[in-house]
């Protein structure tokens, strides 16, 4: 899981639900199949679901790890 | 096509949707939309596309606003009343998404100008009133290969359906050959509608719009849905293309768009003063 290329970044710690998720799959759609994004968000409610809706759409989450404090990261990959 | 900061809030609810996204929301952004007549159906069908993000909203009206209208044609307001409808409606959808661009058609929609115009646009709404003006209508988005999106109202009953002819798809005239003889149309006298039943057909011919648009789910294509508000019941017939049709059959006595007339009943729409 540690080896996981990440081919971009985005940050939605200072986003609120829907957008949370919006932001992120605007930018998977941007990307080509199999890429990796690396998502960046707060414990809580974007944990709890950004995760779910990203597969829910094809997508497979691959890593969730505790970055610092609150903040995660989340890496996807493209579908 | 990138969308901005604000149009990723603005359409956040359609880019949630796995059928629309931010590649469907740019679609609709492109899209153009010509409605034919924006008073009963007009007005919702052009009110939803416009807070869609449609991006080219052509409409064509050569009426003032009556206070008749008001009861049912939502895009104008008491204030409107004696403005052209063309303009009443740009106002209003304008001010709703300053992302649309709407372009306004004030004289009447012929023979003579009817081609040209449809001709800019993907698809054409259908939201006038009398027989005349649906055929032709029809009929120019059959020799200009676009998808008419047909809608009609009549006290508590209404109807909508999708010809699609450059599809392989019946046309308005597969299904009403003819304009109904006198006796069959109905007077001013007996047409009465609920203001609310041209909202509830008015916005399914949007949704239809949009479907095409996105090209997702099942067209109203060579089907009829038909609805009837007193009991809350909708059905779908099948429409058959017909091989004998005037205009798309295979033996076409139609060779260009034309006029034909219908029995005036000409104090409809006189204004109260």
């Amino acid at each position: 899981m540690e080896n996981n290329k990440v081919n971009t970044q985005i940050d939605i710690t200072k986003e609120i639900c829907p957008m949370t998720f919006v932001k992120t799959k605007l930018k998977l759609e941007t990307m080509s199949s199999g890429q990796v994004l690396e998502v960046t968000l707060r414990e809580g409610e974007p944990l709890i679901n950004v995760p779910r809706s990203v597969e829910q759409e094809g997508h497979k989450v691959l890593d969730i790890h505790r970055e610092e404090g609150d903040v995660f990261k989340v890496l996807i990959k493209c579908r | 096509m990138q969308l901005t900061e604000e149009q990723i809030y603005r359409y956040s609810r359609h880019i949630l949707l796995p059928q629309v996204g931010g590649v469907g929301q740019e679609k609709l952004l492109r899209a153009k939309v010509f409605c034919v007549g924006i008073g009963g159906l007009g007005s919702p069908v052009a009110l939803y596309l416009a807070a869609a993000g449609l991006g080219t909203i052509g409409i064509a009206d050569s009426d003032q606003v009556d206070i008749s209208n008001l009861q049912r044609q939502v895009l104008h307001y008491t204030d409107d009343i004696g403005k052209p409808k063309t303009h009443s409606a740009r106002e209003k959808l304008e001010k709703l998404n300053p992302d649309v661009d709407v372009i306004i058609y004030e004289d009447l929609i012929t023979k003579d100008n009817i081609r040209e115009i449809v001709r800019e646009y993907d698809i054409v709404i259908d939201g006038t009133d009398n027989f005349p003006t649906r055929y032709l209508v029809n009929d120019a988005c059959f020799f200009e290969k676009k998808t008419l999106v047909s809608g009609a109202i009549f006290q508590f009953e209404g109807q909508v359906s999708v010809f699609k002819t450059h599809g392989g798809g019946a046309c308005y005239r597969c299904l009403y050959p003819e304009i109904p003889p006198e006796g069959l149309i109905p007077t001013c006298e007996e047409a009465g509608i609920l203001g609310a039943v041209a909202g509830t057909v008015g916005t399914m011919q949007a949704v239809e719009a949009l479907k095409e648009i996105l090209q997702i789910g099942d067209p109203l294509v060579d089907k009829l849905l038909t609805m009837n508000a007193l009991n809350m019941s909708f059905n779908t017939v099948k429409i058959t293309k017909d091989p004998d049709c005037n205009l798309c059959g295979e033996k076409p006595a139609i060779r260009d768009v034309e006029e034909c007339k219908e029995p005036d009943c000409d104090y409809e729409e006189k204004p109260i003063s």
